[in-house]
């Protein structure tokens, strides 16, 4: 059994906001599921699972803030899990005194078995001292609780009828398991079994089964509830059918349209402030993400002493083996200039090993992955750079891949924890904006920043011949307390060489 | 293959860019302006776009006749062709 804590989605997060949970108490889950939503100031996070097992009892409440590292659910090992009726419950023995134990429910029923309270305890110590140092940060329950009723109502609040009264209850652990899954509260129930017990039967009449809860994009949820629109009612177009925003937004489009003739005033009032709102969140949360990129690009600028080359390079031949590369390929396989680049610029990372890894405690720490962080603009503003893990060893196909996924995941704000963390060494590709060249700011701890360009058409002699040839300026920013410039100069010559040979790549 | 006329083709190429760009305004283009230029689509907001256009009309669209999907009109008129006159 161990604790799901608040992970660390980047080198500068203190803290996160447990937006939503994924999962119940009872789920099984896989190593890599996602299975909360976790809101830094920069955007909404899908945390994924690094545990295989059963989901315990949860922990903290959607729209607490907590610290990284605070316990935020139990996951029961596998071999606990094969007593269903053991899965929530063994760690709620916390003790007053402890804030995490204080911001908690009450315990859900007697069922702590104390044979497992030691085990879960060795568990916790660290992420309790952490919770500890600043125990204001976590709400208390009943105003979690309140909040998590009010906003969320298709999140069932946890069962919890008091130890004492359920342990008097007569019932049997299946039947409790399953009054817990429904959200049903035993105490309140008449049993119908032999001598008062509560049956299967009785549960079930109490909380008939939940439709199977919809699939939807966190921010889909919120818009639908701002909105006032039923997320169940919507069709979704997403993966496996998922609700996403823009779903929302035609649910709301076509039910506008239907309601109109007989529309009073009122409602589109109400309308208004639902999309004031909306806007107010939206703006809270691009002023949010200014003030991180603030904080970080000062940090930057104040403490790295940055210096900058440029080189431009000849596309001819990656354009022409592109274009090879795509003639006869559905548009969904197709490849775009960005993919080369990234190859070319982690390549050269790999010949100069300098630039690719961490300026730690006065000193360079070189990393053993080459993991590009890959600068993307937001439309509504501000940028993220979710990060592809191992670009080197990535042929270019699966790199598009990646790359596709990853840009549109995080415009609609469904990047994963680990697709925030881990980037040695930074991209930027402004090219798109029709700019040529970009002397770009270095995201620490790293010591480099590579940038590219437009793809442009210009003048080029080769071989004593003046022609017109595609073309791209590539740049560099590197920290000159890790390197000198002959050490960028070499990486730059490197990714001009590289993009020499794209069938290499 | 649906034969379009130009008003289906320039619904459909608006309804691909919103399902890229939900918030796509299209007031800010005029019919002769480089849309990606207006409406800040990259390079795979652009392919995206493609590959709806090609899913939803059933034209093939290869990468030599990207230049004609640089305008809303010109991209409108190259699905009307690729859709009626081929027999």
């Amino acid at each position: 059994m161990t604790a799901f804590t608040m992970p660390s989605l980047g080198a500068d997060m203190e803290e996160g906001l447990l937006q939503e949970w994924l999962v119940r108490p009872g789920d099984r889950v896989h190593k890599g599921d996602v299975v909360a939503v976790v809101e830094t100031d920069k955007a909404a996070i899908e945390v994924e699972c690094f545990e295989s097992g059963t989901v315990g009892r949860l922990l903290v409440a959607p729209g607490a803030r907590v610290p990284v590292g605070t316990p935020l659910a139990v996951i029961e090992g596998e071999a606990v899990s094969a007593v269903p009726t053991g899965a929530a419950g063994t760690l709620m023995a916390a003790g007053p005194g402890e804030p995490v134990g204080e911001a908690q429910p009450p315990p859900t029923h007697a069922r702590a078995r104390g044979d497992q309270e030691p085990a879960a305890r060795h568990e916790r110590p660290r992420p309790r001292r952490q919770a500890a140092r600043r125990p204001e940060q976590t709400p208390q329950p009943a105003q979690a609780e309140a909040r998590k009723q009010s906003a969320r109502q298709h999140v069932q609040a946890l069962p919890e009828p008091s130890a004492a009264a359920s342990s008097a209850i007569g019932a049997g652990p299946l039947v409790r398991h399953l009054a817990e899954h429904r959200g049903v509260n035993l105490t309140t129930l008449h049993g119908t079994g032999p001598g008062g017990r509560i049956t299967r039967a009785d549960v079930e009449r109490a909380a008939p089964p939940r439709t199977a809860r919809v699939r939807a994009t966190p921010y889909a949820r919120r818009l639908a509830h701002d909105l006032g629109i039923d997320v169940r009612a919507v069709r979704g177009t997403g993966d496996g059918g998922a609700v996403r925003a823009a779903d929302v937004h035609a649910a709301m489009r076509t039910g506008t349209g239907a309601e109109r003739p007989d529309r009073g005033p009122a409602e589109g009032e109400q309308r208004r402030h639902a999309a004031a709102a909306i806007d107010n969140r939206a703006e809270e949360r691009t002023d949010a993400m200014r003030r991180a990129i603030a904080a970080l690009m000062s940090h930057a600028k104040r403490e790295i002493p940055h210096y900058y080359l440029s080189t431009t390079i000849d596309l001819a031949a990656a354009e022409d083996w592109l274009r090879r590369v795509n003639r006869g390929r559905a548009p969904a396989d197709r490849l775009v200039p960005a993919a080369l680049l990234l190859k070319a610029a982690a390549l050269a990372a790999l010949e100069v090993p300098t630039l690719n890894g961490y300026w730690q405690n006065d000193a360079f720490v070189p990393a053993s992955e080459i993991n590009l962080g890959v600068a993307v603009s937001l439309r509504q503003g501000g940028l993220l750079a979710p990060v592809i893990h191992r670009v080197d060893t990535l042929p270019p196909d699966a790199l598009m891949g990646h790359l596709k996924d990853l840009v549109q995941r995080a415009r609609r704000g469904r990047l994963r924890g680990s697709e925030t963390t881990g980037a040695t060494l930074t991209v930027t590709n402004l090219g798109d904006q029709g700019v040529e060249a970009v002397f770009g700011v270095i995201h620490p701890p790293q010591v480099a920043l590579v940038g590219f360009g437009a793809v442009v058409e210009r003048p080029w002699a080769a071989n004593g011949m003046l022609g017109v040839r595609p073309v791209v300026t590539a740049t560099l920013a590197a920290d000159h307390r890790a390197t000198d410039g002959a050490v960028g100069a070499r990486y730059l010559t490197a990714v001009d060489r590289l993009l020499q040979k794209p069938e290499e790549l | 293959m649906k034969p379009l006329n130009n008003a289906d083709a320039l619904a459909v190429i608006k309804d691909s860019i919103t399902q890229i760009i939900p918030d796509a305004d299209f007031t800010l283009v005029e019919p002769d302006d480089k849309f990606r230029d207006v409406l800040e689509l990259d390079s795979l907001d652009f392919l995206s776009l493609i590959e709806l256009l090609s899913e939803r009309t059933g034209v093939r669209i290869d990468e030599e006749d990207y230049p004609e999907l640089t305008t809303l009109s010109d991209a409108a008129r190259f699905l009307v062709d690729r859709t009626t006159v081929r027999s």
